[in-house]
């Protein structure tokens, strides 16, 4: 989870690199091949997000054009939304030539941790235009709290 | 097919006046598009575009996608993985494809647009009679 202090970033930048090459050159082979074959789990980030918030809520946009709404799964978990779905391929085409195939599709998975306290009970996805907006409400004690100022005196 | 992802620049004209900074960065949508017998079928991913938003359109045998994106997060940003900026791809057709009877379609971000061929591109099997 990157944050406003780029000190912290580039540590966790630099623990990730580490990581990644501990298991790459590890005796057991490069097991960072291995998660990129499992169905529903990949070595890439899928699909993208954008967070957002405001005094009440926690927004999280996803990139995720042409995914089937109904192999949609949004759940949240103890600070961590989980994001599932599906993007179905080329139905059945039988082409006489492909001049562009650029099109990624798939099962993909992903999690993402949250950055405050969330109510799991206060969670609403929508589907639009190729974007999913997950709405989360933040939970009491993560709202911001006014305080009156007495003048004494 | 050439095909060109950013706007040519416009000729320049004798008195040119400064121009207000315009929106110019645009991002190439990834695309599919394969071949049948009937005709050509462009798919492209526009993720973040409204219908009005979109610009398809044929000038001079040059097909050009054009879209506006509209972010629907509300609040204020705490992480941005990516950018939604226009989208914005040309290509040129073939002389077979049929320019009036070209047709798309806007679903879940997805364009897909289907370019017939003109009925003499099309092969046609001419049944032998024999006498």
């Amino acid at each position: 989870m990157p944050t406003t202090n780029p000190w912290v970033d580039l540590d966790a930048l630099r623990h990730e690199i580490d990581r990644t090459f501990q298991t790459f050159w590890s005796d057991r082979g490069p097991q960072h091949w291995r998660v990129a074959f499992l169905p529903g789990q990949g070595a890439r980030q899928y699909p993208l997000v954008n967070l957002s918030e405001d005094e009440g809520n926690l927004y999280v946009e996803a990139l995720a054009p042409g995914v089937d709404p109904q192999s949609l799964e949004v759940s949240v978990l103890q600070g961590t939304l989980t994001i599932k779905g599906e993007k179905p391929g080329l139905a059945q085409v039988t082409a006489d030539a492909y001049h562009r195939n650029e099109r990624a599709a798939g099962r993909f998975t992903r999690t993402i941790e949250l950055p405050v306290q969330v109510d799991a009970g206060k969670v609403q996805a929508d589907y639009r235009n190729g974007l999913l907006l997950v709405t989360i409400a933040k939970s009491d004690a993560a709202k911001p709290k006014q305080i009156q100022v007495n003048v004494v005196g | 097919m050439p095909e060109k992802t950013v706007p040519s620049v416009q000729a320049e004209t004798p008195a040119r006046r400064e121009e207000t900074r315009a929106q110019e960065r645009y991002i190439t949508p990834p695309v599919d598009i394969f071949e049948t017998k009937d005709g050509l079928t462009v798919i492209a991913d526009f993720p973040g575009v409204e219908q009005h938003a979109l610009d398809v359109r044929v000038v001079d045998g040059v097909l050009t996608l054009q879209g506006k994106t509209t972010h629907i997060a509300p609040g204020t940003p705490i992480v941005q993985e990516y950018e939604l900026l226009n989208f914005y791809r040309q290509f040129e057709l073939p002389e077979a494809v049929d320019a009036d009877r070209i047709s798309a379609e806007l679903k879940h971000g997805i364009l897909a647009l289907h370019l017939p061929k003109k009925e003499k591109a099309k092969p046609r099997q001419i049944a032998v009679k024999v006498s």
